[in-house]
């Protein structure tokens, strides 16, 4: 890891309201990020000051306040620009939520450059947002889907990806899963789909937030992700794409604000990137997610990537020393390989348990499937608890998470 | 706040640890119907005979799930046991009735009486305080879920 210096932690935690609150008379444990991440103060008053003193329904409007919206949305597109390093604005399209991203580029792009036969390759680590767009259109136009496998310790295996590759259009991968928290080799996957001449799509809800990124060095076409993993507000999402593709790529959503003019006998679209987004845009969403991006880029994004680096290993040595073979960690053994996502099996418990009695102790993990059901029945589970830590976690975090699990052994003892 | 004692009570565990009922019957003559709970990946398999009279003859409880959806179907499995699918369905009416009157009040509505048939629950009474932590409700009533669509298609 490059030296940086180590966050200031206690000073991090203090900017988010939320992880001062209690539950069951108990100082929250907040570990379930990957999830979504709370809210910095910064955050919360960027919107309730849009709200309050800004107010106005954007682009369009003459007077003063309509401007100052709409400038304010503009801006809030340039910080995200910049904190992924994107070579223009028009490249930066808000949509709902990475779930949408995914969709736009499907139904888009998809639905106008694939026909029957043409072959789209995943991975088995997808989310079902990355998964379930190509099955519509497999039903559709009869695409073929193929699949990246995986390693045992959860990585995508890559020996046969120029096989799985051949004759591919498009190559739709995660850039860290959101179950196993491996960090997936991104350029050589971008650079082996650019050889056979297909595309590729960048799945980056769980690397965006964590790790800094600059689009243009992924070699990637697409990438999507969200707001609110990475402290900004639900209901904002980002879709970054290559100039030239986007401008090539019909409409998704018609409406208001794509147009540049309606006819009764047709419209021709608005420029980039308001071509895709139809309909007045979550304006107080999308000023939070540009106060949430300045808010992560002024605590640095490379300092926030060592400080979960040490908290994965951290978590990693607490876990496997306190509980041996109770506890399964899935995916990669290197800290290097994975950020801060643990999917974990304690003592043949179900998740439920152990989420249900953590919870008594403030502990906030996620049970179920991760919205990753093939991954799931590759590991040949329903379902796993999982942690997840951030910006803000500490290592004491970690030890109520081991407190937690004592004492969730104890309880089902038998 | 309700504790985990309310949902956690003794005899659940003990369904959870020893599981009545636990495995599989041949089928055919067997039916064989499964149930899932989507938000968490649990799974079950009933296997249910029936005689001539639509009395349940044998039953055997199959998947996998947490201690809640386990314990309830193991419960399940004993009650319904050598019972008509009649009386079945009216302890599986009294048993969901027990699940839902929170669903009904949760929001602070002050909840409507509700009627309950005049049917014993026994053991599966223990499950009552599943009602207070509405996310496990779903757990409970997994099993009986099943069984009753496992029933409607043995008869259908």
């Amino acid at each position: 890891m490059a030296m940086t210096t180590p966050l200031d932690v206690e000073s991090i935690r203090a900017d988010f309201p939320l992880l001062a609150r209690s539950v069951h008379d108990t100082p929250i444990v907040y570990l379930d990020s990957a999830a979504t991440s709370q809210k910095p103060t910064a955050v919360l008053d960027a919107m309730d000051s849009y709200y309050r003193t800004v107010n106005a329904n954007v682009h369009r409007g003459v007077y003063y306040i309509a401007e100052q919206a709409t400038n304010e949305l503009e801006a809030a597109r340039e910080k995200v620009r910049r904190f992924i390093n994107a070579a223009s604005v028009s490249e930066v399209i808000f949509t709902k939520n990475a779930t949408e991203s995914l969709n736009l580029i499907v139904q888009s792009w998809g639905r106008s450059n694939l026909a029957a036969g043409d072959v789209v390759v995943l991975s088995h680590m997808e989310h079902h947002a990355n998964i379930v767009p190509w099955h519509m259109l497999v039903a559709e136009r009869g695409i073929e889907l193929r699949w990246i496998p995986l390693t045992a310790d959860g990585q995508l295996d890559l020996t046969g990806l120029n096989s799985l590759l051949e004759g591919a259009k498009v190559l739709s991968v995660t850039a860290m899963s959101n179950v196993l928290g491996t960090l997936n080799p991104v350029r050589q996957l971008t650079d082996a789909a650019r050889a056979v001449g297909a595309i590729s799509i960048i799945d980056g809800c769980q690397s965006v937030p964590h790790t800094a990124t600059d689009v243009q060095a992924l070699g990637a076409d697409f990438v999507a992700f969200s707001g609110h993993k990475l402290c900004g507000p639900t209901g904002i999402g980002v879709l970054w794409g290559r100039e030239d593709l986007l401008a090539a790529m019909p409409p998704f959503i018609g409406g208001g604000e794509m147009i540049r003019d309606v006819r009764l006998d047709g419209f021709t679209c608005n420029d980039l990137p308001w071509k895709f987004e139809a309909g007045t845009p979550a304006i107080a969403e999308i000023i939070g997610l540009g106060a949430a991006v300045d808010y992560l880029t002024a605590v640095g994004m490379d300092a926030i990537r060592a400080h979960e680096h040490m908290l994965t290993e951290y978590t990693l040595r607490t876990l496997n020393d306190r509980f041996g073979d109770d506890i399964t960690i899935h995916g990669p053994a290197d800290p290097e390989l994975r950020g801060g996502v643990f999917s974990f099996a304690f003592k043949d418990l179900h998740p439920h348990d152990i989420s249900q009695i953590l919870d008594q102790h403030a502990v906030c993990v996620r049970a179920g499937h991760h919205c990753a059901k093939p991954l799931m029945k590759l590991m040949g589970v329903g379902a796993t608890a999982r942690a997840s830590v951030y910006l803000y976690n500490t290592t004491a975090d970690i030890d109520a998470l081991a407190e937690g699990l004592d004492a969730t052994g104890a309880f089902f003892a038998f | 706040m309700p504790g985990l004692e309310d949902l956690y009570r003794e005899i659940i565990l003990d369904h959870y640890r020893n599981p009545r009922n636990r495995g599989e019957l041949e089928s055919p003559p067997a039916h064989r119907v499964e149930g899932f709970n989507p938000l968490c990946g649990d799974e079950i398999v009933v296997y249910l005979e029936l005689d001539e009279d639509h009395r349940i003859t044998d039953i055997r409880i199959g998947g996998q799930g947490c201690s809640i959806s386990q314990s309830s179907a193991s419960m399940m499995s004993a009650a319904v046991k050598g019972r008509t699918v009649d009386e079945v369905s009216d302890l599986t009416r009294a048993f969901k009735a027990m699940m839902s009157i929170h669903e009904s009040s949760l929001g602070g509505e002050t909840a409507e009486p509700v009627e309950l048939p005049e049917i014993k629950l026994g053991d599966l009474e223990a499950l009552r305080g599943v009602v207070k932590f509405p996310v496990r409700i779903k757990c409970a009533t997994l099993a009986w879920n099943t069984l009753a669509q496992g029933i409607d298609e043995a008869l259908a």
